[in-house]
């Protein structure tokens, strides 16, 4: 059987299974709907960190703004929400267009970057001089669209393709070459890469996945405030969780949220600041002894991890 | 207006360049990028507001004690941290993650020591010692400032004031004594410093003290210069301090100096003309001057990928 099929049949497919068929036996709909999510988002960060080695700190601006370009689409031309949804991917695919040219720079210099572009949309779109246009800092109310069942399926689907993204670069020539590029940019170039096609194409991948995510999460939550779809949580939750699952790997950000994201919801919403201590020191511990996250637990064996 | 906003401009770009400077000496010798810098502002404001509320002194006594408590502190959290980071494949991306996890963790155990509770200080109580030299300057002991005819808070004067100090010591520092020569050393080539048996370690290690002594020193000004502090006051700090020292450069702590006064009074300029447009300003300076100047406004080499 191709590893591709295999992947497909064996990870993909029974997750999906699984978070179709939750919400029938669970009644927290939305937990469930945050945990797909954050799925997206940390394959998301997956893509151009696992791939490329850009750590993405304002990956919240893409989802922030996909949410607000679903929203554009409903208040102001009165679109379906599932055109809408269209939009806000292509929203957040535009702004990647936009700050491409961060791609130039290297290491903490992009991670610093891209924070700083994560915050300048987010005061763009609160600035009470737009109020016209995105409500500015009070927040957008799109009732007309009000549907989490139908949103929870297009979160799913948006989850499929993400995971598909990541079961290609798995597999194929162009995975290989972007983590070639990865590894050392002057000896894949040497080697016929196309090292800054390559890097765009991934940087606005990832964009697209974190904009779609953005537009499932308006049409889902329907009330929200700029702060809450740009909080940087989202960048750090989605960064976090796929480290710590262990990155350039299929199962690893999902192992990463299924973890990570279920301790957070056990003791998160209740004492907020021993939830902070637990996972600072998680991440710290990470760091510190486990860099390459979970899944190294099994390469160190020499086992081979999809 | 234009006089008052360079003048105010100036006043808290002095003041920003003590912000940044700790953050631009960590990461100029060890390339960390230091995410918890804004954490030990906040800490640093804490101790001035307990240094005023428990003992009811002058918040400036807390200046040499926060330096002296934060160095032991960055010499003991270097010993712990640094090493195994430097060993993993890459450290600079690394260093991020391991100290946004060091930054929760300070912010969790504060909130859980001191609650989440606005903190600020009379600002009346700050310079209180210096007011005899004040009758001498300017005839009276409290009250606004008056510079070029213009009047400002006496406390933004003194935050300023203490800023020159420290950053003048810096110099002095890096210029001016052995170990500072050879955390230059470091700073311009690291793996050549250490082949010709500097103990990169020790000089790193100091720096990390330094920088975190300095943090928690501009801290200490904080409850003056932005009203309040709450546990959650470090990560704005933290991406502030990134606009003061990415537009000075990068690695070049003197160049933070420059960083943070431009900083300063282009915040007021906009501030003053084009208010609702201010919070937008450092993040489109800091992206700007990454893309056309990467080197800084004083930095000599380029890192482009």
């Amino acid at each position: 059987m191709p590893s591709t099929l295999r992947h497909l049949l064996f990870i993909v497919a029974p997750l999906l299974i699984v978070f179709a068929i939750l919400p029938g036996v669970y009644e927290n709909h939305l937990m469930l709907f945050n945990f797909v999510v954050f799925l997206i988002l940390a394959q998301g960060v997956n893509v151009i960190y696992g791939f490329t080695g850009y750590l993405p700190f304002g990956y919240v601006g893409f989802f922030g703004g996909g949410a607000y370009g679903f929203a554009m689409m409903v208040m102001h031309a009165h679109a379906p929400a599932p055109l809408a949804l269209i939009v806000a991917g292509v929203a957040a695919v535009l702004l990647g267009l936009l700050l491409t040219p961060l791609l130039r720079l290297s290491g903490a210099y992009f991670a610093i970057a891209n924070l700083a572009a994560s915050l300048a949309v987010l005061h763009f779109v609160a600035n009470p001089a737009l109020e016209d246009i995105t409500r500015g800092p009070y927040g957008v109310s799109l009732t007309a669209t009000f549907n989490p069942n139908a949103a929870y399926w297009a979160a799913l689907l948006v989850l499929a393709l993400t995971l598909g993204v990541v079961v290609f670069l798995k597999n194929s020539r162009f995975g290989l070459a972007l983590q070639a590029v990865r590894e050392d940019p002057v000896s894949a170039a040497m080697a016929g890469v196309s090292v800054v096609r390559m890097r765009v194409v991934a940087w606005l991948a990832s964009a697209l996945i974190a904009g779609l995510a953005g537009g499932v999460y308006a049409w889902y939550v329907s009330v929200f405030f700029p702060d809450n779809v740009f909080s940087g949580t989202f960048s750090i939750f989605a960064i976090v969780f796929a480290l710590f699952g262990g990155v350039a790997t299929i199962i690893g950000p999902i192992v990463g949220v299924l973890i990570l994201y279920g301790v957070y919801n056990l003791i998160g919403f209740t004492t907020p600041q021993y939830f902070q201590l637990i996972y600072g020191l998680l991440i710290m511990g990470l760091v510190l002894f486990l860099p390459a996250g979970l899944v190294s637990l099994a390469t160190r064996r020499g086992w081979h991890v999809p | 207006m234009l006089v008052y906003a360079l003048v105010a401009g100036l006043l808290f770009g002095l003041y920003f360049s003590l912000v940044g400077i700790g953050l631009n000496l960590v990461f100029g010798v060890m390339r960390i990028v230091n995410l918890a810098h804004g954490d030990f502002l906040m800490l640093g404001a804490f101790i001035a507001v307990g240094v005023s509320a428990l003992a009811a002194l002058d918040p400036l006594f807390a200046v040499p004690l926060a330096f002296v408590v934060f160095v032991l502190v960055g010499l003991v959290l270097y010993r712990l941290l640094v090493p195994r980071l430097q060993g993993s494949v890459n450290p600079e991306m690394l260093s991020i993650i391991l100290f946004f996890g060091l930054s929760q963790v300070i912010e969790a155990l504060t909130t859980i020591a001191f609650g989440t509770s606005e903190r600020s200080i009379p600002s009346s109580e700050l310079g209180a010692i210096l007011a005899p030299l004040r009758v001498r300057l300017f005839g009276d002991a409290d009250g606004p400032v008056e510079l070029f005819g213009q009047t400002f808070p006496a406390t933004w004067a003194i935050s300023a004031m203490v800023s020159v100090i420290a950053i003048g010591l810096v110099y002095v520092y890096l210029y001016r004594t052995r170990l500072g020569t050879l955390t230059r050393a470091v700073m311009s080539r690291r793996d050549e410093a250490f082949a010709t048996g500097i103990n990169v370690d020790r000089v790193s290690a100091a720096a990390f003290g330094i920088g975190l002594g300095l943090a928690a020193v501009a801290g200490v000004f904080a409850p003056f210069m932005f009203g309040s502090v709450t546990p959650a006051f470090g990560e704005d700090a933290t991406v502030t301090s990134f606009a003061v020292v990415v537009l000075g450069s990068l690695g070049n702590p003197l160049g933070t100096a420059l960083g943070g006064v431009v900083y300063g009074i282009s915040y007021m300029l906009v501030q003053t003309y084009l208010s609702s447009w201010a919070d937008l300003l450092p993040y489109v300076l800091l992206i700007l001057i990454l893309l056309l100047r990467p080197s800084g406004l004083l930095g000599r080499r380029v890192r482009v990928a």
